[in-house]
């Protein structure tokens, strides 16, 4: 049944999407500029593209970020499930309460206070900052969300899937591994790319963890806006923002084709 | 394995009966068990032998312990006290997963991720088979539900009856020493459950197996198992065929929960070789009796519905043991292939009697309101005690 969308729901569709994504037209337009001034229009021109792959600096820290935001969401998806576990699985343990409340803790902290306690333990450690401090920091930082993800999944699981898989003769961690992991596995793969947006966006934690060597892409593009606005900058977050949505798309997508083809052997006998 | 009673044979089923035989070995053997969740009582000291080959089923309201007990059976719970026997063998410290017992689940418990004959593979997969010997096993077994078409579906392309078949596939697959099924008709629609009743006893006697199954539904116990349990409360209360429940009920419980039962409160006023006569509200009334009663003993004579016959007029031929009392039809239950009259007694009391649908609806002899007589052989009253 197709109801006639009103003038009404058109025009907050309208305002909602250019609300949302005006911002980001006007950077990717003004990417494209061949002005050197950012509010200047010029004439198109990909100069700026160009100009980007010289800027050995930022490109490093391109580098960066990405084996950052993939390491630290490995890492988080592995001891957010085994957070997420534990919370579902083992009834009510001692404890139960105050660790859950931990492991959402870092959900609501002030960005700043994590940083800062980061740091304080990195140099109390006397641990050089650089790369692993700052995989460690994002792992923190990110752990809780993919923690709140699997729960969910877990919560929803149908326990006698196990039981079937054991009264079969699969021992508990292979029928974790051959059944319960591919069931979840949507839930972890969303919980792995949440970790992976949220560490390749931050800035405040990384500027507290990070070290010279080691600095990502969002700390290079702010210390060279302080400086002022570089059309440069414009044409890597254009680039940043279409590796983002090919992700999106690309994990949309596969999920539709994998809807198509088990669906695809023909519809069930009625 | 050394079995003195024989699995049911040419002979049929009326031969089959090893619980009997004082000589027979059980192959499941519950010995006292108790299990206890927060307080609730589960199992109450509970014994139960079942044998080789035989269907049994567990049949008890909503929360009596039945699933436990197929739960402890299959290694999900294990129990405060007391020990489960397979063969012989005490399996309470075996893992669920190394028992040679496989479940249907009331769910199904189908791996969605998994084909049906990948559903059906995965336990062979466990044991280490090789893959001709998988495949030859998985085609055996589809073919044993009719499924061989839709071995390449996922579970939920398939409707209701087909994922049972699938489960049952699936748990067959192994060839467990012992089949346990949890409520494994409750998910099917009317019409369809009846079917499979059915189909479930003769797969059950076409492969010789021994199954236990868990039910709430008095008729699906009675249509396949060779001998039920009937469980309230953590306690098995009778243990026997579906006819010898049905017929000799233990208790006014028992009678009163499998089919239905009019039951007449009275004391003992004569026992005689010809059976007891009790005197209660509706008048004397005679009955049969296996327990021993004594003089003025309160006791209840339980008779079906479908043993009362009604007639218009007082029975002058009714035999000296038979029993005959007036009263008032106050109401007809029709149910198409039989009707159910309520009649009313002097006192109040109402006597549900079964009818068989003999004749047009239009032409019933018997109508609303109509001064009716009741009459039942001796025979046909049981007199309980309990």
């Amino acid at each position: 049944m197709h109801k006639r969308a009103s003038l009404f729901c058109l025009a907050s569709l309208g305002f909602g999407l250019a609300f949302l994504y005006l911002p980001m037209v006007i950077l990717v337009i003004y990417s494209f500029n061949a002005s050197r001034l950012v509010t200047v229009w010029g004439g198109w021109s990909t100069r700026w593209y160009a100009e980007l792959l010289r800027d050995e600096a930022m490109l490093d820290a391109a580098w960066t970020s990405l084996r950052v935001a993939l390491l630290s969401a490995g890492a988080a998806t592995v001891l957010g499930t085994l957070a997420a576990l534990a919370l579902t699985r083992i009834g009510r343990f001692r404890g139960r309460l105050p660790f859950s409340a931990m492991v959402y803790a870092p959900l609501v902290m002030p960005e700043v206070i994590t940083g800062l306690s980061l740091l304080l333990l990195f140099v109390a450690a006397d641990i050089d900052r650089g790369f692993w401090t700052l995989s460690v920091a994002h792992t923190t930082l990110t752990m809780c969300f993919v923690t709140i993800i699997v729960q969910a999944s877990l919560i929803g699981f149908d326990g006698s899937l196990e039981e079937a898989a054991m009264d079969l003769g699969c021992p508990p961690l292979r029928t974790f591994l051959t059944v319960t992991l591919p069931l979840i596995a949507p839930a972890l793969a969303s919980g792995f790319m949440l970790a992976f947006a949220l560490s390749l966006d931050d800035l405040v934690i990384a500027s507290f963890t990070s070290g010279p060597g080691a600095t990502t892409l969002p700390i290079q593009i702010y210390s060279q806006v302080r400086l002022g606005v570089k059309p440069e900058i414009n044409a890597i977050c254009t680039i940043m923002i279409a590796v983002v949505a090919a992700a999106v798309i690309a994990a949309s997508l596969i999920a539709k084709w994998r809807d198509l083809r088990s669906a695809g052997t023909g519809l069930p006998a009625a | 394995m050394d079995m003195t009673s024989g699995r049911r044979g040419d002979a049929g089923r009326r031969q089959f009966a090893p619980w009997a035989d004082p000589a027979a070995q059980p192959l499941v053997r519950f010995e006292r068990v108790a299990k206890r969740f927060s307080g609730h009582v589960a199992l109450d000291d509970l014994s139960l032998d079942i044998f080789e080959g035989e269907f049994f089923a567990l049949l008890g309201p909503s929360g009596c312990g039945k699933t436990t007990l197929l739960r402890l059976l299959a290694g999900f719970e294990t129990a405060d006290s007391g020990r489960v026997l397979l063969d012989g063998q005490d399996i309470s410290p075996v893992p669920p997963y190394r028992r040679p017992v496989n479940m249907m689940f009331q769910s199904y418990a189908l791996f969605p991720h998994l084909t049906v004959a990948g559903n059906i593979a995965f336990g062979l997969k466990q044991d280490g088979l090789s893959k001709s010997e998988i495949s030859v096993r998985v085609a055996e077994m589809l073919a044993l539900v009719r499924l061989e078409a839709l071995a390449a579906r996922k579970p939920h392309q398939l409707s209701g009856g087909q994922r049972q078949r699938v489960a049952l596939a699936r748990s067959l697959a192994k060839h467990p020493r012992v089949l346990l099924l949890d409520e494994p008709l409750a998910a099917l629609d009317q019409k369809l459950r009846q079917d499979t009743r059915f189909e479930l006893k003769e797969l059950q006697a076409r492969l010789g197996l021994t199954f236990v199954i868990v039910t709430h539904d008095q008729e699906e116990a009675m249509t396949v198992a060779d001998r039920i349990g009937v469980m309230d409360q953590g306690r098995l209360v009778q243990v026997a065929p579906p006819a010898e429940i049905y017929e000799q009920p233990l208790n006014r419980w028992v009678a009163g929960f499998i089919g239905d039962v009019n039951l007449f409160e009275g004391k003992v006023a004569l026992q005689d070789v010809d059976g007891v006569a009790v005197d209660s509200a509706a008048g004397r009334l005679r009955a049969f009796s296996t327990d021993k009663v004594t003089m003025g003993d309160t006791v209840w004579i339980a008779v079906r519905p479908e043993r009362i016959r009604l007639v218009p007029a007082r029975p002058g031929d009714a035999a000296p043991t038979g029993n005959a009392i007036a009263g008032r039809v106050a109401d007809i239950g029709y149910l198409g292939g039989v009707s159910v009259y309520q009649v009313a007694l002097p006192d109040g009391t109402k006597v549900k009697a079964t009818l068989a649908s003999t004749t047009r609806l239009t032409e019933r002899p018997i109508g609303l309101d109509d001064e009716v007589w009741l009459n039942w052989p001796a025979d046909a009253g049981r007199v309980l005690v309990r």
